[in-house]
């Protein structure tokens, strides 16, 4: 099987303005392999998969398929050249048919343009029989189950004579029963000759699917091994293996007393028996990798999803929070993940967002005292130094930094107590992160409590005093800011 | 200070700078108009077209409220009529004067009430909500009256639209009354200020704690009541109420705010904007009709300048980002 590589990827560069996505990455890809990629969020998988797959365009570096050189220049020219990808999101039809959704765009036809239906699920039988499967071809996309979608979206790549497929992901929404059924039709590829690339955070996959990884960090490529050459942890130790830069100047704050006390949540939204507690001062750091249910967490104390049982007392009386005017009366503020479609009104000024929350301060029956909130709007853009022309600007003229300085205002401005922060420098640049966790800072030290979900883990490692780890909707771990360490963090949230 | 200094004049031409463009397509109307007809800038023809206006223009208030929460009211003009022949039952029937406007007003709030709860509640989109209202109001108008127009009021009912105070007609009055409260309360109310930040991002109001359904529910409250309103000045007016009045008002009403300015996409939008719009509307066809276009052409002209006015609009717009 080891002759030479179907596909290399070399020096390949990525920049964005004012960021260097990739620097330098490459690896190879074998006739028939699983070829695993492997690395933190943000280390540079995706990007890589997107310029191979033509959805980004690479700075730098070459592309190397059967032995030449080529320019990859759009998804439709990655197709015909026999690289295909399964993405997290299908891109099925849900009221076509199996067959129909295998064919969509290039249907057969006969005279007078009319599709063909039995040419199309003749060939879509075919191609499923080939997998080892016995879907109906005529069934619609959206009575089938998840992982029954994701197999229509393989026998589609392989009609169309696919030799390199990249699944991102594939087993993240799969029971084990389903990720069995998958990996077997990967052994059927496999036997075919068809090269995978495969994205996954789950280690045990790794070991079981696997022939050779590549791992990732930063943006580079840190080397590719033999699965079996390697353990476990000496995986993870190449993943996450680097200092804390002065990036983070956290400021430690007096710990005060207890305000926040979860005991034994659980949600609709999927959140099994969660209990912690939170004091003034305090960051409380939140790790986990993506569908933990560290979201569903802020949602929930934020009165956003159901509590199906547990209590939340706030300052030690149990509350009860049904909706966000119940979270913010009692002292809570929440910065989403997407500030824009979350977070800010658009169209409105950075005046009115900023008083969104609490505009009974600065009404009296309804009616507003312009002035008033006119002074105290322009009192924060001061003193966070919000860069904008007047308060009257549109938030959606201002840079990301800023906007995120404007919903920390809006919070400020309700006096919120306890600071739910959902990944909260996401999109913003380095500078500007700089300034957020100062102003963290400036919280705690005045007696704030934060909640801090993130994803980059240097940054829960930076800034917390105190880390929780999540997994499958529950509390796996939990450490001291001294005893953390990333490799730990990460056995926590992986799952041992 | 210097902060206050720049956003007084930001301000200002970022606020009204897109109401002076609709302005003055009015005033370049008018001056047509005056150029192609003698008989168009007189006082009395003026007036004229302020009265005209009036009823569209209050029933396009309350549009523009909707409008702004990024949804729509296609009810208004049968939930006008329906809100008329209860009132004018009411006046026959002898019930006094004050409670019978009352009484139309109140029809009028109720419907628009029962729109917002079938959105907010009901989870309805608003088109098919009020679509649905729409069939409802004016076919309840139509039983209530077995289809015959309800006519003939007293004197002191009737100067609601004939009288006049300083030579201004009543109903251009009420309009500009309305027009100033309506303007205050999106510009400085709670009401207001919500009602701009659901249109702008319905979940980013919930998220800042805003209870976004008893506000939705209470704007189409607002164009409902409205829409009485415009039933009781119309029916003085015609001295009749009808069960057919009100026909297509939903759509002139539509067409004024969005050639005021209003984005259907919401979260945009002013009164002042909507009251050019209907003037323009207005306008045009007191000039068509002085200069002797047929009414099918009219048609024609009014549909055009509505697809052009929106056009400019939002040329204007990209050019501003």
């Amino acid at each position: 099987m080891a002759d030479a590589p179907v596909l290399e990827m070399r020096h390949i560069r990525k920049t964005f303005p004012g960021v260097v996505a990739l620097d330098d990455v490459g690896f190879e890809l074998r006739r028939g392999e699983v070829h695993i990629l492997l690395g933190e969020n943000g280390a540079g998988k995706s990007t890589l998969m997107k310029i191979l797959s033509g959805a980004y365009q690479k700075s730098a570096g070459e592309i190397i398929l059967d032995g030449a050189e080529v320019e990859i220049k759009n998804p439709k020219h990655a197709q015909t050249l026999g690289i295909s990808t399964i993405y997290q999101e299908f891109n099925l039809i849900p009221h076509l048919s199996v067959g129909e959704n295998i064919f969509l765009g290039r249907e057969p036809v006969r005279l007078l343009g009319l599709i063909d239906q039995r040419a199309i699920f003749q060939a879509a039988t075919r191609a499923l029989n080939g997998l080892g499967l016995t879907l109906n071809p005529r069934k619609l996309v959206k009575e089938l189950r998840v992982a029954e979608q994701q197999m229509v979206e393989v026998a589609k790549a392989l009609s169309l004579d696919a030799r390199i497929l990249i699944m991102d992901e594939p087993t993240a929404a799969l029971t084990e029963h389903e990720i069995k059924e998958l990996f077997a039709t990967i052994r059927t590829l496999k036997a075919k000759g068809v090269s995978i690339v495969y994205i996954s955070h789950r280690m045990e996959e790794l070991f079981e699917i696997g022939d050779r990884v590549t791992v990732l960090r930063d943006g580079c490529s840190i080397g590719t091994y033999d699965v079996h050459a390697k353990s476990r942890s000496e995986l993870i130790r190449l993943m996450v293996n680097r200092e804390l830069t002065d990036l983070f100047p956290k400021e430690r704050a007096v710990r005060g007393p207890e305000v926040v006390r979860v005991k034994g949540l659980s949600t609709k939204g999927g959140l099994k028996d969660i209990s912690f507690t939170l004091h003034k001062g305090e960051v409380l750091g939140i790790a986990g990798l993506l569908g933990a249910g560290r979201t569903e967490l802020a949602r929930a104390i934020f009165g956003l999803d159901k509590i199906t049982s547990g209590t939340i007392y706030i300052n030690g009386a149990p509350q009860r929070i049904g909706s966000p005017r119940a979270a913010i009366n009692s002292g809570i503020g929440f910065l989403t993940e997407d500030r824009k479609s979350q977070g800010l009104v658009l169209p409105l000024s950075v005046k009115a967002n900023l008083c969104l929350s609490s505009i009974d301060k600065f009404s009296r029956w309804g009616i507003m005292d312009t002035k008033e909130e006119q002074q105290a709007a322009g009192r924060y853009v001061n003193e966070l130094r919000i860069r904008t022309p007047s308060l009257d600007q549109k938030v959606v003229f201002l840079s990301g930094g800023n906007q995120q300085k404007v919903v920390l205002s809006k919070w400020l401005c309700s006096q919120a107590e306890v600071f739910i922060f959902d990944e909260p420098t996401r999109g913003i640049d380095v500078g500007a992160k700089t300034e957020i966790y100062q102003l963290m800072n400036r919280l705690t030290a005045s007696g704030v409590a934060i909640i801090m979900i993130s994803s980059e883990l240097l940054e829960v490692l930076g800034m917390s005093d105190r880390i929780l780890v999540m997994r499958g909707g529950r509390i796996t771990g939990e450490f001291s800011a001294e005893d953390a360490t990333q490799e730990k963090i990460l056995q926590c949230a992986l799952g041992e | 200070m210097c902060l206050r200094g720049i956003a007084l004049r930001e301000n200002f031409f970022s606020h009204y700078g897109r109401q002076l463009g609709t302005l003055s397509g009015l005033l370049g109307l008018v001056v047509a108009l005056w150029a192609l007809t003698p008989h168009f800038l007189t006082v009395s023809n003026l007036l004229n077209i302020a009265e005209q206006a009036t009823i569209i223009a209050i029933v396009a208030v309350g549009m523009t409220f909707v409008i702004i929460t990024a949804g729509i009211d296609l009810s208004v003009g049968s939930v006008l009529a329906f809100a008329g022949v209860v009132m004018a039952s009411a006046l026959h029937q002898g019930v006094p004067l004050p409670v019978a406007l009352l009484g139309g007003l109140g029809i009028g709030l109720l419907c628009g009430l029962v729109n917002g709860l079938l959105i907010t509640i009901g989870r309805l989109p608003p088109f098919i909500a009020t679509l649905g209202m729409m069939s409802v109001a004016r076919g309840t108008a139509l039983m209530f009256t077995e289809g015959r127009p309800v006519s003939g009021f007293s004197e002191a009912f009737r100067s609601l639209a004939t009288g006049e105070v300083l030579y201004i007609p009543t109903p251009v009055i009420i309009m500009i009354a309305v027009y100033a409260v309506a303007h205050l309360v999106l510009k400085r109310t709670k009401l207001g200020r919500y009602t701009y930040a659901i249109g702008g991002n319905e979940e980013a109001a919930l998220l800042s704690g805003i209870n976004v359904k008893l506000y939705k529910t209470m704007v189409y409250g607002l164009a409902g009541m409205l829409a009485g309103l415009a039933a009781i000045l119309l029916t003085a007016r015609l001295n009749s109420a009808q069960p057919i009045a009100g026909m297509n008002y939903e759509l002139d009403a539509i067409a004024a705010t969005v050639i005021g300015g209003t984005s259907l996409l919401g979260g945009e939008g002013t009164v002042l904007g909507t009251l050019i719009g209907a003037l323009i509307m207005a306008v045009l066809r007191n000039g068509l009709n002085l200069l002797g276009v047929s009414s099918f052409i009219q048609q024609i002209v009014i549909g055009s300048v509505i697809i052009v006015a929106v056009l400019i609009d939002m040329a204007l717009k990209r050019r501003g980002k």
